[in-house]
């Protein structure tokens, strides 16, 4: 009874050392790297987001939007298009006028305040499930260094964010989607199997752990992601497809940076 | 036999370590990133958003 009890109690135990470090070296690692994501979100992601909205509330429409083609200061379903002047279905590029006001990098302390709170919460959660991963792999008799931190951030960044965004690409407020409760389970699913199937192209040893690998990965994407029946979206897709490729983008360079954050961190604490 | 006893042990402390912080990196991206809460969505929607959750 009393040695267990000592090992819990004890603060230099390997048992709470390890749970320490993995403790510290992820949520330090994930505190830096969500700060650096709000920071690269707010500049590149958010005027998306906000352009966007202004869609998505009906301060601007979308000339191929159905029924809103009117195209004043809000939206008036109840005179789609009636008045000629200002009905621009016939005209691709019709923001020229309002193109002053697109919404560029302005500070909102509250709204980004938040976002830059959850930014950290969501990184530092990655980062546990990461260094969890890196000391699964080592108590198989891995070694991770802090180089090979950029290999697991890449790894990370493919299971959590490229495999999910292939079936559902980033979502710009307003775009047309399937229930939020199927694409959640969607997401969890699709996220799982690409992680087991890296982790068996990684560490497998034989081409069954490799084929099974190449099926886990590909099972989500040929079951399919859950689509809306129709696309009806008011956001233009020029604004969709600018959001999807920044977010990818800085979720690429952050994950990256907790990949390499990690591993420093807990490398480090394994020579100390 | 006591040190293969041990060592048996000690891999068990290590997965139930390992275990415990991925559970813990679950709940917190399920706060942030899924829960349905009306409260948690609006004021983690630009990051769902961002970081490419399902959200709405």
């Amino acid at each position: 009874m009393t040695p267990p009890m000592m090992c819990v109690t004890r603060s230099d135990s390997p048992a709470t050392d390890m749970l320490q470090r993995l403790l510290t070296s992820a949520l330090i690692a994930g505190a830096a790297a969500g700060l650096i994501a709000a920071l690269l979100q707010l500049v590149f992601v958010q005027p998306v987001l906000l352009h966007a909205e202004l869609y998505e509330g009906g301060e601007r429409t979308h000339f191929a939007a159905p029924s809103e083609h009117h195209h004043g200061e809000e939206a008036d379903a109840a005179t789609p298009t009636a008045e000629p002047a200002h009905d621009h279905s016939t005209e691709a590029a019709h923001d020229h006028a309002e193109a002053a006001d697109i919404p560029g990098i302005d500070f909102d302390a509250p709204r980004d305040g938040l976002s830059i709170l959850f930014s950290i919460m969501v990184y530092a959660g990655y980062g546990l499930l990461l260094v969890a991963a890196i000391a699964l792999s080592e108590s198989n008799g891995n070694r991770v260094t802090a180089r090979q931190g950029l290999l697991w951030g890449v790894a990370g960044f493919v299971a959590v964010q490229m495999a999910p965004a292939f079936g559902l690409s980033p979502e710009l407020p307003g775009m047309a989607a399937a229930d939020v409760n199927a694409r959640a389970i969607w997401w969890v699913a699709t996220v799982i199997a690409t992680a087991i199937g890296l982790w068996l192209i990684a560490f497998g040893k034989n081409g069954v752990a490799w084929a099974a690998a190449v099926l886990l990965i590909l099972a989500p994407h040929i079951i399919g992601a859950p689509h809306p029946h129709e696309f009806t979206g008011p956001t233009p897709p020029e604004l969709a497809a600018q959001f999807a490729g920044r977010a990818i983008g800085v979720g690429l360079a952050v994950w990256v940076l907790l990949g390499l954050f990690v591993a420093t961190l807990w490398s480090r604490g394994r020579e100390a | 036999m006591s040190t293969i006893a041990r060592s048996g042990e000690k891999a068990e402390v290590k997965l139930a370590n390992i275990a415990v912080v991925a559970a813990l990196g679950a709940a917190l991206i399920f706060v942030a990133g899924l829960a349905q809460s009306e409260t948690l969505h609006d004021a983690a929607h630009d990051v769902r958003h961002a970081v490419g959750f399902p959200c709405h």
